[in-house]
């Protein structure tokens, strides 16, 4: 911790964040998705505990406790959205889910 | 420069994010997230944040990640087939990724924007003031019961809502009709 700055933590947090957003465009698997939206939640967790780190308040960690809990939630019910929608349509792949396109 | 735990922890989350990116097996994409977000989790550590790196190791890397696995495991269709890849996608995905990284490094390294001071001491335990930084995991209780009263309200009627639109989204509708 002792040579650690701001823009550190600040420069890990942002290139987790552009690794899942490319991670979000590249991947065609639903569930790979999923986790790249997931890592960029994550990422900006990472950002609000540093912020809340370096500025000496607490708001920024009770924040995280939040989004943890809010993720939590949110995961069950998206991974329940693509196991439904994996028993109507067989496929979990981005590129065959395309009936609002057609 | 950096200390040496925060270059190692740093390497070993942007190495696991790219293994969860780049490999073909949803599988091996999935260890990839945990060893990342565990990553994340020893930055929470070296932050002073130890309650959330509990939390993150034990709700994200623990619970969240057991669920995508076995949804994995449930669902077959999960290799993707690199002859039907549209590869101009990831070239879109690349040009977003270079673009984006571009400008995170000269925001935050660069440009001045963000102040380089470093953290002069060791946030204490406990503080009689509840809204400095502190370590214990009693200051969040004591916030989450008086100040974050209401959002710690709303959060846990919005668990009880996901817990019932889980049982009836995943509830079979053939067993419904019937």
């Amino acid at each position: 911790m002792e040579h650690t700055t701001l823009s550190h933590h600040l420069l890990l947090a942002g290139m987790l964040f552009v690794i899942g957003l490319s991670g979000v465009l590249i991947r065609r698997n639903l569930l790979v998705v999923y986790m790249c939206l997931e890592l960029m939640l994550t990422a900006s967790t990472l950002a609000l505990v540093a912020f809340s780190r370096f500025n000496n308040t607490m708001d920024g960690a009770i924040f995280v406790f939040f989004i943890i809990t809010v993720a939590a939630a949110e995961v069950a019910v998206g991974l329940a959205l693509i196991v439904a929608l994996f028993r109507q349509r067989q496929t979990v792949s981005s590129e065959k889910l395309t009936t609002l396109c057609d | 420069m950096p200390d040496g735990l925060f270059i190692f922890f740093a390497a070993l989350t942007i190495g696991a994010a790219a293994l969860l990116v780049l490999s073909r097996n949803a599988v091996t994409s999935a260890m990839g997230m945990i060893l990342a977000l565990v990553g994340v989790a020893a930055d929470f550590f070296l932050l002073d944040a130890y309650f959330l790196g509990v939390l993150q190791v034990l709700v994200y890397a623990g619970a969240v990640m057991v669920l995508f696995l076995f949804i994995i495991m449930l669902l077959s269709d999960t290799e993707e087939n690199p002859t039907t890849y549209p590869w101009r996608h990831a070239l879109t995905g690349l040009a977003v990724f270079f673009f984006l990284a571009a400008g995170v490094l000269w925001l935050f390294v660069w440009s001045g924007a963000v102040p380089s001071n470093q953290v002069q001491f060791t946030p204490p335990e406990v503080s009689s003031d509840p809204l400095v930084f502190t370590t214990a995991a009693k200051s969040f209780g004591r916030l989450l019961y008086t100040k974050y009263l209401l959002p710690l309200e709303i959060s846990g009627f919005l668990l009880l809502v996901a817990l019932v639109g889980v049982v009836s989204i995943s509830k079979d509708s053939k067993i419904q009709s019937e």
